[in-house]
């Protein structure tokens, strides 16, 4: 494996840190602190670790409504993140966001994505602009299995390999699109396959191994940054929670979720550390201990944080200030 | 009379058109198994089976469109978009595709279909899961738009909207669906156009639909105490709109105020509006006042959203403007 123990405990503690934040986050919404919905990451962490923690600061990624885990990965702040959720002023988007739709463009983030497939065009877009502009960024589009129904999709993958773009289309395939399982709404085995009718590589790897996810990604976008045009990976794993917290699941069995469990990444990623010396016991508590204590006090500061002003409803709607009248 | 929700009224409707007609089918996503998004759908797949309750794909596009090609071969669907922010993904089907094939082949084709959506605020839903489209439908020709208020009208709209032969835009709002009302225990259809007057009243006449209506009411009852008698109207149909009930009741009262959740500029309280001081406005004695959501997206924080969504203080300024 070419990934230094380093690396790998960088990226380890990444996992660790968007698991502790989304259990929190699920947590205090139960209690009421969040409005709205939230959509949890919790069991596909390897992908978005896996694969951002590999870009540069200048890269950019497109994500979803299930976003919390590709922010984090990219470098959020867990105070201006938790902020966000709880429609606080100093949030990413001063309250005006919430989860689905935090963006952030210093970090890379074109934004989380409140229509399904919505990112997909707007990646191409900057894969266009990258190209145009001769630089040597790339972009990474996070989407779901149900995302492949839309024509929004399609249309991307297309454009996105006629000219050749700097583009890697990450298939999150947690199996469900809200309780829709796979089978029923998607005819293809893999997602990867329909790489073939867009004449791009298209990999289907196990999602829930740090590993195999960290290895095609640096090919693609080793490809993709040398020129060599988009990749479409398909990452089969898992979403071990509800569509959004809240979900009462009676579309599936506790029994697969309850197996999905056993297969978990960051559970996976441990044994390999512990095995090989990277990590033990006592380190591991270390870990934890530390990023929760971050996660607390990024929801002490989301709680101590102020609602945003009502006048503040009519702020930001154009870049110029000309005085609209409401 | 029996009290049910807004959604079991609506649950009523679509099983006793199912079971009227077996050329009516429901499809969308999540609309089977789960038994939709908001659960009006709830029990429909187990009693009439996968075909007639269909769970799709997330294709916005191709379930309108398949709706239309179905409506054009004989069936009845019932198509559901989740949110009626997700209809922008659907607009070539809808407005260049089903509006238009009746006209377009010279009336040759029609497309009975409906389409089942919900919208607005409420829920910190945010900019992309709280909008109020309806007008965008409105301005459309060869569509109907219905936007009921009560589970009364939620029912008795749906099955007229169903046995209707043209495409037909139902748009409910996701907080509506538990609001509690009378409907009758026999059969009974509302027929599509036609208004109601909510509470009569002779100073001020407050034209609102679907959830605002519910503003509209406190807003009359609490100036009810300072002596001014608010005539509410619920048109319940946006299209065809009942405007001569709303005229008849500007002749009337002399004032028109317009309190709605879509946005302000070009929402249906403009096109009511412009109506009106084309037909009526030798009547009026004031300015016609539209209580609108404020023209910015719908914000995330309840406090945003509060301030950006007209409630009833909002429309009692309104009223008092107009009356001034
Ligand atoms: C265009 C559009 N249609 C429907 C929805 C409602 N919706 C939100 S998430 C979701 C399921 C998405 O499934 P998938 O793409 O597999 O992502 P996952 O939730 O599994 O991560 C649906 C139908 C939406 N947000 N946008």
């Amino acid at each position: 494996m070419n990934i230094s123990n380093e690396e790998l405990l960088k990226i380890y503690k990444t996992m660790v840190t968007i698991r502790i934040f989304e259990q929190t986050a699920e947590q205090n919404f139960l209690q009421g602190e969040i409005p709205g919905f939230i959509h949890l990451y919790i069991g596909e962490e390897a992908i978005g670790a896996g694969i951002i923690s590999q870009l540069r600061e200048d890269d950019f990624i497109t994500s979803t409504h299930r976003g919390h885990g590709h922010m984090i990965a990219k470098g959020a702040d867990l105070k201006k993140m938790m902020a966000e959720l709880y429609g606080k002023e100093t949030g990413y988007c001063k309250g005006k966001g919430g989860s689905m739709h935090i963006m952030n463009f210093d970090l890379g983030v074109l934004g989380a994505n409140g229509v399904v497939a919505g990112g997909l065009p707007i990646a191409v877009g900057a894969g266009m602009a990258i190209k145009l502009k001769r630089g040597d960024q790339v972009v990474v589009s996070f989407f779901g299995d149900g995302a492949t129904g839309r024509g929004a999709f399609h249309e991307a993958l297309n454009w996105a390999s006629v000219y050749g773009l700097p583009i890697i289309f990450v298939n999150e395939n947690n199996q469900y699109a809200s309780t829709a399982k796979y089978e029923r709404v998607v005819p293809v085995k893999s997602i990867a396959e329909r790489a073939k009718a867009y004449n791009m590589p298209g990999i289907s790897v196990d999602g829930n191994d740090l590993f195999e996810v960290y290895k095609v990604a640096k090919e693609a976008i080793t490809r993709a940054r040398g020129g060599g045009g988009p990749t479409l990976i398909e990452a089969k794993t898992y979403r071990l929670k509800g569509h959004f917290v809240g979900d009462p699941e009676k579309y599936r069995e506790k029994s697969e979720v309850e197996d999905w469990w056993q297969r978990e990444p960051i559970k996976r990623v441990e044994k390999y550390m512990m095995e090989n010396g990277i990590l033990d016991k006592e380190k591991k508590k270390e870990i934890y201990e530390r990023i929760k204590r971050d996660v607390n006090s990024a929801v002490k500061f989301a709680r101590e944080s102020s609602f945003p002003k009502k006048e503040d409803a009519l702020s930001d709607l154009f870049v110029d200030d000309f005085k609209y009248d409401y | 009379m029996k009290e049910i929700t807004y959604r079991e009224a609506l649950r009523e409707a679509l099983r006793e058109e199912m079971l009227r007609d077996e050329n009516v089918f429901i499809a969308g996503e999540d609309v089977g198994i789960y038994g939709g998004a908001y659960a009006v759908t709830k029990g429909l797949y187990e009693e009439f089976g996968e075909e007639r309750v269909k769970d799709t794909p997330i294709s916005e596009a191709a379930i309108v469109g398949l709706g239309t090609g179905a409506a054009l071969i004989g069936l009845r669907p019932v198509i559901e978009i989740m949110y009626i922010d997700f209809t922008t993904l659907a607009m070539d089907q809808i407005v260049n595709q089903a509006a238009k094939f009746h006209y377009m082949s010279g009336g040759n084709v029609k497309v009975p279909w409906v389409l089942r959506t919900q919208g607005g605020a409420g829920r910190s839903g945010a900019a992309q899961h709280s909008q109020s489209l309806e007008s965008w439908f409105v301005h459309i020709p060869g569509l109907k738009v219905i936007a009921p208020s009560t589970p009364y009208d939620a029912k008795g709209l749906l099955k007229s909207a169903i046995r209707d032969d043209n495409p037909v835009i139902f748009v409910e709002h996701k907080m509506l669906y538990n609001k509690k009302g009378p409907v009758p225990e026999e059969e009974y259809t509302i027929p599509i156009g036609k208004g109601i007057i909510v509470k009569e009243g002779k100073d001020v006449t407050l034209v609102s639909y679907s959830k605002e209506i519910d503003e509209a009411m406190k807003a009359a009852y609490e100036l009810q105490k300072e002596g001014i008698d608010v005539e509410v109207i619920d048109p319940r149909t946006l299209k065809p709109m009942d405007f001569e009930l709303i005229f008849e009741s500007v002749k009337k009262t002399s004032h028109l105020v317009i309190a709605e959740e879509d946005h302000y500029t070009l929402g249906v309280g403009a096109e009511i509006s412009a109506k009106v001081s084309e037909e009526v406005i030798e009547y009026l004695d004031g300015p016609i006042i539209r209580v609108a959501a404020l023209d910015v997206p719908i914000p995330a924080a309840r406090k945003l959203e509060k301030r950006v969504i007209p409630d009833a203080t909002r429309i009692m300024d309104g009223i008092r403007r107009s009356l001034e």
